[in-house]
């Protein structure tokens, strides 16, 4: 009585059908991945030296190495980071802890959505008009920085809040009702437990800005330099825009350069994410619940 | 304080009080007095309001916002709804323990301390010696003392259940509260755990006044000094447990004991 019938093996059969399909969309969507890494390593590893990450371009940006961009990325990042951090996470700790359900909530909510949306080439207009030209930055560190923190705020806001409120509710509720108000359940309970998985998550969003091109170029990225920066209000090199430069506006360039400039770009984002993710699984595992 | 606690009023006396959520009445003209210093159980079927009343007395319900109270409620001779009542200091007076066990994700020692922190004055010191002894008499208190005190910096939330429970009323503990108020505390216990904290509950009346709603007949019969029977929002029965449980007055109360009904 427990024999197989038609019918299981045409299940079975169609079962076997979508399974191996969705694993071959699956794989298809690792391959671009894969092949951007390997043309990367094979056609821009030669190039890699430490003389390539250590000395300045030279010959019209046609050889020598990408310091002046390199140490300019990490100046944007920096000050990106520096700046939306602060601003992100209290708009966060706000809407997941203090805001009422009402009106003014679900518009703040819902500019925050839009703000993602925004393209990042008017980001850099804002920044222009706002950063450059109102509050008198100029192109600078500062005025890129700051448009990246701007462009980055929304994914700030929604991976903390992501953070705050995978802490259990029954926590919060034990605190309200020893009488401790919202701050004090923030500080003592929300925020110790939360505060790793939001370093985390916002290392990583910011992390993805060191590739940004647009809102930079107008607002601190410069085409070349020569020095290196010395504080913010000085004009930079970066990566991204280095990598733009050499691959479509110089005339000469040996072909591995701009693939090798690449490289390290994309090295950059994953040994950040790398960081942050180490970092993240090491938090875990010491959760107190 | 002082002159309070040595006034005879009741703990809990509650007038009229109509409670609605949104447009629905939970709570229909609820007239109480819990006496000093006694467990009282409130029991009933599910829905009938027992724990929307425990929920009440701290103010705990208007958190949902959409919660109208009518009437009064009073807590030591002073009404809890008045205008200038502060929750900070109701919730310091009238504690509550909840069905699930919830320690803070805090060591054991912090999560005693932890109320005590909650209402020190701003920039008083206490000496670690002080708070230790603190944190000795009320895991005293609850019986828990010589299960953990070598263990006191171990995570709360690794204790066994009936431990955190346990756990969660010595929290309470040393703000000095009047009143203790229990939501089904051992629903999620087993029944070994379920008869460690009974005894404890037990043995903390005389310090406290303590309104505990349980679904559990044999725990109210067993646990409580007086018994409180609801049905439908409305207070059927108030009177010594061992009278409702041998005589009740009405037929609903009868049915409800005796299990023809919920």
């Amino acid at each position: 009585m427990f024999e197989t019938t038609t019918l299981n093996e045409q299940n079975r059969t169609v079962e076997k059908l979508w399974r191996t399909l969705l694993l071959v969309m699956t794989l298809l969507l690792i391959l671009p991945v894969l092949v951007i890494l390997a043309v990367l390593v094979y056609k821009g590893g030669p190039v890699l030296s430490l003389d390539f990450l250590l000395t300045e371009p030279t010959n019209g940006m046609t050889a020598g190495g990408i310091l002046p961009a390199l140490i300019g990325t990490v100046w944007l990042v920096s000050v990106a980071l520096l700046a939306s951090v602060p601003i992100g996470v209290a708009a966060a700790l706000y809407l997941s802890e203090y805001a009422p359900e009402n009106w003014l909530t679900r518009a703040l909510n819902l500019a925050i959505i839009n703000l993602a949306g925004v393209p990042s080439i008017v980001h850099a207009l804002f920044g222009v008009g706002a950063f450059v030209l109102f509050f008198r930055f100029g192109t600078s560190i500062l005025a890129a920085s700051l448009t990246l923190a701007v462009m980055t705020l929304p994914v700030v806001i929604v991976a903390t809040k992501e953070s705050l409120q995978a802490v259990p509710q029954a926590f919060r509720e034990a605190c309200w009702n020893m009488g401790a108000t919202r701050w004090q359940t923030i500080r003592k309970i929300v925020l110790p437990n939360s505060i790793s998985g939001i370093l985390t998550g916002v290392i990583l969003e910011v992390s993805r800005t060191a590739g940004e091109t647009a809102p930079i170029m107008f607002t601190g990225a410069a085409f070349f330099l020569p020095f290196l920066p010395q504080g913010v209000f000085d004009q930079t090199m970066a990566m991204s825009l280095h990598l733009f430069v050499v691959s479509t506006q110089v005339p000469d360039v040996p072909e591995a350069l701009p693939y090798g400039v690449a490289l390290v770009l994309i090295a950059m984002v994953l040994a950040m994410n790398a960081t942050s993710i180490a970092f993240r699984t090491y938090l875990r595992g010491r959760k107190k619940w | 304080m002082k002159e309070q606690r040595i006034n005879e009023a009741p703990a809990i006396v509650t007038e009229s009080l109509n409670l609605w959520y949104g447009t629905f009445q939970a709570l229909f003209d609820i007239d109480l007095e819990v006496s000093r210093n006694k467990v009282t159980a409130m029991i009933g079927p599910s829905g009938c309001g027992k724990t929307t009343l425990l929920r009440s007395v701290n103010r705990i319900n208007e958190r949902l916002g959409y919660v109208r109270t009518t009437g009064s409620i009073e807590v030591l001779g002073h009404d809890i709804y008045e205008p200038e009542v502060d929750l900070v200091q109701v919730r310091k007076q009238v504690g509550m323990v909840f069905q699930r066990p919830n320690p803070l994700p805090l060591s054991i020692r912090d999560n005693v301390l932890f109320g005590h922190r909650t209402h020190r004055e701003r920039g008083v010191k206490v000496s670690r010696q002080d708070e230790d002894e603190i944190v000795e008499k009320a895991l005293r208190e609850v019986l828990l003392w010589d299960t953990v005190r070598d263990r006191l910096a171990g995570a709360a939330t690794e204790l066994a259940l009936e431990e955190q429970q346990k756990l969660c009323i010595a929290r309470l503990l040393p703000v000095k509260p009047a009143v203790l108020l229990m939501d089904e505390p051992c629903s999620a216990l087993d029944p070994n755990g379920t008869e460690a904290v009974e005894e404890l509950i037990w043995d903390l009346r005389g310090d406290y006044t303590i309104l505990i709603v349980t679904h559990n007949m044999a725990q109210a019969r067993r646990a409580s000094d007086e018994c409180v029977f609801m049905l439908l929002g409305k207070l059927v029965e108030h009177t010594r447990t061992d009278k409702m449980f041998v005589a009740p007055k009405h037929q609903e109360t009868a049915d409800y004991i005796e299990g023809r009904y919920g």
